[in-house]
C-alpha cells in the first residue's frame, strides 16, 4: 500500500491518492478528495448574486472566465436577460483565450509528469502573453470578477481588440512549436501511448466530460451540440481520440488550442466596434423570479452544470454545482488498475483536474 | 547531426537573448492601469475632505465583511464650506481579509472609494493590515496623484457636456426616446 499526495507536483491542488501494489503494478486505487474544501455551495446561499461571481472565481482557478461565465449565463437564463453583443463577444473571446491558457498550463504539467522539463516553460511564455492582456482588461491575473450577470463590468481598454489580435500570431507560432517539441517524443509516446486506456462506453459511464471524453472517441461538446452565449455563430472543428489513452487527452487539448484560436479570430471578425457592454434592466442587486434553472457550460475540464433554484429574493435559495473535474476524477479508479505506479503520475495528470472546483 | 547543430544554434540565440526575469524586491515590473490594488479612499482636495459620507454602501456590499464604519454630522456642511451634510468619521478596512473583488468601488455612488495600486501590504503583526481612516485615505492620494484621477464633479460635467452636444444633432423623434432613456436612468438611481 503506498500512500501518494496530499501535497504532489502533478495535481493542482492538494489530492491523496492510495495506491494498493504488487510489485511495480497498481492492484487498486483510492482517491482521497477534500483537502480543499470551502463549502462554496453553502456560502452562495448566504451571499448576494453580485457577490457569487467572486466564488466562483475560486472554484476552478485556472479558468476563471469560463466560470464566471457559466455562473453569469445561469442567473440570466432565469432572469430572462438577453446580452448585448458585444459583450457576449468579449466574453467568448476571454473564455477562449482562458481555455487556450489553462490548456498551456496542462502542456506544461503534461511534460513534467513524463519527465521534460521544457514544455513548462514554452507553455508559460505563452501563458504569460494572455495573463498580461487579462490583466489589461481585468486589473487582476486570476480572480477577474469580470464578468457580470447581464454583460460586463466595465468596457476593456480600447486597444483590446488589436491586442488581442497582435498575440494570436505569436500564440499560434507557440502552439505549433510546443506541439513540434512534445508530441511525437519518442519517449513521450512510449510512456504514453496505450497507457490509461478508457473505452468510449466506460467515459460516459462514470460521467466523463470534455477533452477526457472526446479522446475516447464521442464527440460531445456542450459549445456544439447545446450550444450557450453566442457559440453558434462560429464555425469550429471537435478533435475526437480513437483509444482514449493518454496521448489522446493530451493531443485532444493540444488540437483544441487550435480550434479556440480559430473561434477568437471569428470572434474579433464579428465584434461589433461599439455599443452597450451591459443589459439594460439590470441595475441593483438582481432578484431572479421564484423558479429552478440549470445551464451547461464548456470549460476547459469539460461540462460544467450550475443548478440554481431562487425563491424570488436577493440570495439563491440553493445553488448545485455539477463540476466537470469531479465527474472526470471518478474514471481514474479503473485508469489505474494494472498499470505501473511510474505511469500514475502520467494518467492522474491527463485527466487535467483543478482540485479547486473538486472539493469547492 | 544536422538536428544537434540547430538545437544548438537555438541554445545559442537563447543564451544571448536579454533575460525577462525581474528580480523582484530591487526590480518592479511597470503596473498596469486597471491594475486591481487594495481599497482605498479617495480626498476632495476643494474642501479638503474624503469623498466618502458614510452610506455604507460598500460594507453591505463586501463578501467578506471586512470593512466598517460610522457616519457623522459634517462640521463644514454646517460651516457652509461643503455640499456634504454627512461625512465618514470612522472607516476600517481589514486589507488582510479583502479579496479584491472590487464590488465596493462599483457600488460606490460618489467615487469616494477606488482601488488603488498598492499591493505590497506585508506586515509584521498579525493584525497589522487593519487600516483605518487616515491610512486609506493616504493610499488614495497617493493612487489619485500618481493617475491622472477624475473627480466625479469633472467626469459629471463632461457626460453632461457630451449629453448636450448629442441633443441638437439628433432628430426629434430619436430625442424623444433619449429623454426617456435618461428618465429611465434617473429613475433607476433614485431606487
Amino acid at each position: 500500500m503506498v500512500n501518494m499526495g496530499p501535497q504532489h507536483p502533478s495535481t493542482h491542488g492538494v489530492f491523496r491518492m492510495v495506491l494498493w501494489v504488487d510489485g511495480e503494478r497498481i492492484v487498486d486505487a483510492e482517491p482521497h478528495i477534500g483537502y480543499l474544501h470551502r463549502g462554496s455551495e453553502k456560502l452562495c446561499e448566504g451571499e448576494l448574486y453580485p457577490q457569487i461571481i467572486t466564488l466562483f472565481d475560486r472554484m476552478d482557478y485556472l479558468a476563471n472566465y469560463n466560470m464566471e461565465m457559466a455562473f453569469c449565463a445561469t442567473v440570466e437564463k432565469i432572469m430572462g436577460i438577453t446580452v448585448p453583443d458585444r459583450a457576449e463577444y468579449i466574453r467568448v473571446i476571454l473564455c477562449e483565450l482562458n481555455r487556450i491558457c489553462s490548456h498551456m498550463l496542462f502542456y506544461g504539467t503534461m511534460g513534467l509528469d513524463a519527465g521534460a522539463m521544457t514544455p513548462i516553460m514554452y507553455g508559460f511564455r505563452e501563458r504569460e502573453r494572455i495573463q498580461n492582456l487579462f490583466e489589461a482588461v481585468s486589473g487582476a491575473r486570476m480572480m477577474h470578477n469580470y464578468f457580470r450577470i447581464g454583460g460586463l463590468r466595465e468596457d476593456p481598454p480600447d486597444d483590446f481588440a488589436e491586442r488581442v489580435a497582435g498575440i494570436l500570431p505569436a500564440l499560434a507560432q507557440g502552439i505549433e512549436e510546443g506541439d513540434k517539441l512534445l508530441t511525437y517524443n519518442e519517449v513521450f509516446l512510449a510512456r504514453s501511448r496505450g497507457v490509461g486506456v478508457l473505452s468510449g462506453q466506460d467515459a460516459l459511464d462514470y460521467g466523463l466530460s470534455g477533452p477526457s471524453l472526446r479522446a475516447s472517441g464521442i464527440p460531445d461538446d456542450i459549445r456544439v451540440t447545446e450550444p450557450y452565449s453566442i457559440y453558434d455563430r462560429f464555425d469550429f472543428d471537435i478533435p475526437v481520440g480513437n483509444n482514449g489513452d493518454t496521448w489522446d487527452r493530451y493531443a485532444m487539448r493540444v488540437e483544441e488550442m487550435r480550434q479556440s484560436l480559430r473561434i477568437i479570430e471569428q470572434a474579433l471578425e464579428q465584434m461589433p466596434d461599439d455599443g452597450p457592454i451591459k443589459a439594460t434592466g439590470v441595475r441593483g442587486i438582481p432578484r431572479p423570479p421564484e423558479g429552478e434553472v440549470y445551464v451547461r457550460v464548456e470549460t476547459p475540464r469539460g461540462e460544467m452544470g450550475v443548478y440554481l433554484v431562487s425563491d424570488g429574493g436577493d440570495k439563491p435559495y440553493r445553488l448545485k454545482v455539477r463540476p466537470p473535474s469531479f465527474a472526470n476524477l471518478q474514471a481514474l479508479r479503473p485508469m489505474l488498475r494494472g498499470v505501473y505506479i511510474a505511469d500514475a503520475v502520467m494518467i492522474l495528470g491527463s485527466l487535467d483536474i483543478v482540485l479547486g472546483e473538486v472539493d469547492r | 547531426m544536422l538536428s544537434t547543430l540547430k538545437g544548438m544554434l537555438m541554445t545559442l540565440r537563447t543564451s544571448l537573448r536579454k533575460p525577462v526575469t525581474a528580480q523582484y524586491p530591487k526590480e518592479h515590473l511597470p503596473l498596469m492601469e486597471r491594475q486591481v490594488g487594495f481599497p482605498a479612499l479617495t480626498w476632495d482636495a476643494d474642501v479638503s475632505e474624503p469623498y466618502c459620507v458614510g452610506c455604507m454602501v460598500c460594507v453591505r456590499m463586501c463578501p467578506t465583511q471586512c470593512m466598517s464604519g460610522t457616519m457623522i454630522d459634517n462640521p463644514h456642511h454646517a460651516e457652509g464650506k461643503s455640499t456634504r451634510r454627512k461625512i465618514i468619521e470612522e472607516f476600517e478596512i481589514n486589507l488582510g481579509r479583502c479579496i479584491l473583488c472590487g464590488l465596493c468601488v462599483e457600488v460606490c455612488n460618489f467615487d469616494a472609494i477606488e482601488m488603488s495600486h498598492e499591493h505590497e501590504i506585508s506586515h509584521f503583526a498579525r493584525n497589522g493590515r487593519r487600516s483605518d481612516l487616515p491610512v486609506l485615505l493616504e493610499m488614495g492620494k497617493k493612487y489619485q496623484s500618481e493617475t491622472n484621477w477624475i473627480s466625479p464633479a469633472v467626469k459629471k460635467a463632461a457626460i453632461a457636456a457630451e449629453k448636450a452636444a448629442a441633443a441638437p444633432a439628433a432628430e426629434a423623434g430619436e430625442t424623444k426616446e433619449d429623454v426617456s432613456a435618461v428618465a429611465d436612468e434617473t429613475e433607476g438611481e433614485a431606487k
